[in-house]
């Protein structure tokens, strides 16, 4: 007889995860977060989780288009940039809440996804790829020359001096990142669970079959680029003022756009659990890193990692674990 | 079987590059038929077929389904229209479930959304085409029959008023060549109309009520059967001189 697949016991732990049970899970596990950050009373605590929580919302969004649709997505940090240019333009000119800038931040990254998506309808694997990575390139040399936006000097931004039930700015941008990354794992989640899941993981196995089985394939690919680049931009959105200095090498980032491929790479791509996983255990093994050794060792040790993974376990730490599971049986 | 033709093709010209792969091919098929398609290796039979199906456009000509001219459609709304069709090599979703694979045409051309609807009409098409038992399982573990049956049995989730088979036999030994036959069979019973492409003599001479010959792009030969493989064009495709 043979075995039940992955997907088939990837379908029977989603039964027992249902939304509820999910949703509190991530409630209790926040506040036992906070509280436990709260303890160690360092704003640096809370700026780490930030980082790391902000690679759980990058990872996972990436994921959408890269792991559900096989799309890969080289140019994450050019919907990343959109979000955070975003949100310096509003800054500087209406200054409108966070809270209010992430949607319309979100909703720029999302056009932008849905222009690329058109731009490269019929592009596939490495061209696509490539057509991607040449948008974060353009917006780089858009940003670069637009001196409104702070052109390549940079642009700072200045924190709100009190912030309603926070007792500091850090605690407030950690929320919200944790809103944004549980609410991209969630959105990540009912994608994988729906009839647009379904048709995405189609359309990555095989686009003409998918086709010939009613799957609309370049409707698919612009929904999945237009919600991948929301997400990616609205996680974008809160940046500048976690770092309260924006220039072009810090909002395109080659870090961002590595770890945001990597850690999905390396947890898994084919559920929403694999770029939770890799974030966490990678953002913080870096954020570690960072304060022990170097800041200058993160991109090694993604880069090793990766190397490990995909030699090893090419797919991911959820895909090694089921495949090990199988085997027993 | 009613007579109306269901789907047609007119003139059907397909080039790559300078090569004629399709010369101008007039094909009818009626409600509920069974016709085989039958030529050498080479001779465009696939091509003829994914001009129908939408995976190639053709340069010149025209395919009809029910009435609608369809030459320019994509393949995902032909196959809403209610044209499906099986592959020459398998092409499960390896990505998912034997079940899964089945739930896509269900969810994107039957319009089912419950989860629960959709198992359910997985399950009742995977017990059509003999794969129940392994409804759980990835196609990774399927023997090449039961990939053949899964191809068949994901287009019939598709609820096609026309099916083209692909070479669903080749490769199979003669029981396995005898189920897939009997499976085709009973879904022609339940008034799907059938084009089957096959190597197969044996095979196409039992299924077919009409055989459709091409050769070198062209059809050479169209009619009854037994008539068909006596026609002297078919016997030097088949034979040489």
């Amino acid at each position: 007889m043979t075995s039940p697949s992955i997907t088939a016991s990837g379908a029977k732990a989603r039964a027992f995860l249902g939304f509820p049970l999910i949703l509190l899970i991530c409630v209790v596990s926040s506040a036992v977060l906070y509280f436990v950050l709260s303890q160690l009373d360092s704003s640096y605590a809370f700026l780490a989780a930030y980082t790391v929580l902000q690679f759980v919302a990058l990872a996972t969004a990436w994921n959408i288009l890269g792991g559900y649709a096989g799309y890969v997505n080289f140019g994450v940090a050019a919907f990343f940039a959109t979000g955070v240019y975003t949100s310096v333009i509003i800054y500087k000119t209406v200054q409108w809440p966070l809270l209010v800038t992430i949607p319309i931040a979100a909703a720029a990254a999302g056009l932008l996804g849905l222009g690329m998506g058109y731009l490269t309808l019929r592009l596939r694997g490495v061209f696509f790829s490539i057509a991607t990575l040449a948008l974060a390139v353009v917006l780089n040399t858009i940003v670069v020359n637009w001196s409104f936006v702070g052109g390549s000097r940079g642009v700072y931004v200045m924190r709100p001096q009190e912030i309603i039930l926070f007792s500091s700015y850090e605690r407030y941008l950690f929320v919200v990142m944790l809103v944004l990354a549980i609410g991209s794992v969630l959105i990540a989640r009912a994608i994988e669970n729906s009839w647009l899941g379904r048709g995405l993981a189609a359309l990555k196995d095989d686009e003409m079959a998918a086709e010939c089985a009613g799957v609309p394939s370049l409707r698919m690919k612009l929904i999945a680029t237009t919600i991948s680049g929301a997400l990616l931009g609205a996680a974008g959105a809160p940046f500048p003022f976690f770092v309260t200095y924006v220039d072009p090498p810090t909002a395109f980032s080659l870090s961002i756009a590595v770890n945001a491929i990597a850690m999905p790479l390396i947890g898994g791509t084919a559920t929403w659990l694999g770029p939770v996983i890799g974030a966490l255990l990678l953002g913080t093994f870096q954020q570690i890193a960072t304060v022990t050794i170097s800041s200058a060792l993160n991109l090694l040790i993604v880069g090793v990692v990766l190397v490990i993974f995909i030699t090893v376990a090419p797919n991911g730490i959820i895909g090694f674990v089921k495949d090990l599971r199988e085997k027993r049986r | 079987m009613s007579n109306a033709p269901v789907l047609t093709s007119r003139g059907l010209t397909k080039r790559f590059g300078g090569f004629v792969a399709l010369k101008e091919i007039d094909f009818a098929l009626a409600s509920g038929e069974r016709v085989g398609l039958i030529g050498p290796n080479g001779s465009g039979k696939s091509t003829f077929v994914n001009c129908l199906t939408g995976a190639l456009q053709p340069e010149e000509g025209a395919v009809t389904f029910k009435g609608v001219d369809i030459t320019r459609m994509a393949a995902w709304q032909r196959a809403r229209l209610g044209l499906a069709r099986s592959f020459q090599i398998p092409r499960p979703f390896r990505g998912l479930t034997v079940r899964e694979n089945i739930e896509v045409p269900l969810a994107f051309v039957a319009g089912l959304s419950s989860q629960a609807e959709l198992e359910a009409k997985a399950e009742e098409t995977l017990e059509r085409v003999g794969l129940l038992a392994k409804s759980a399982s990835s196609p990774k573990n399927l023997s090449q029959v039961e990939l053949r049956k899964l191809e068949l049995g994901r287009a019939l989730a598709a609820q096609p008023e026309v099916l083209i088979a692909d070479e669903a036999m080749a490769g199979l030994s003669d029981s396995e060549v005898d189920e897939i036959l009997e499976l085709l069979m009973q879904l022609n019973s339940k008034g799907i109309g059938i084009i089957l492409i096959e190597h197969i003599m044996r095979a196409v001479m039992r299924f077919s009520q009409r055989v459709v010959v091409i050769v070198a792009g062209s059809k050479i030969a169209d009619g009854d059967p037994q008539d068909v493989m006596q026609h002297p064009e078919v016997v030097r495709a088949y034979l040489g001189q």
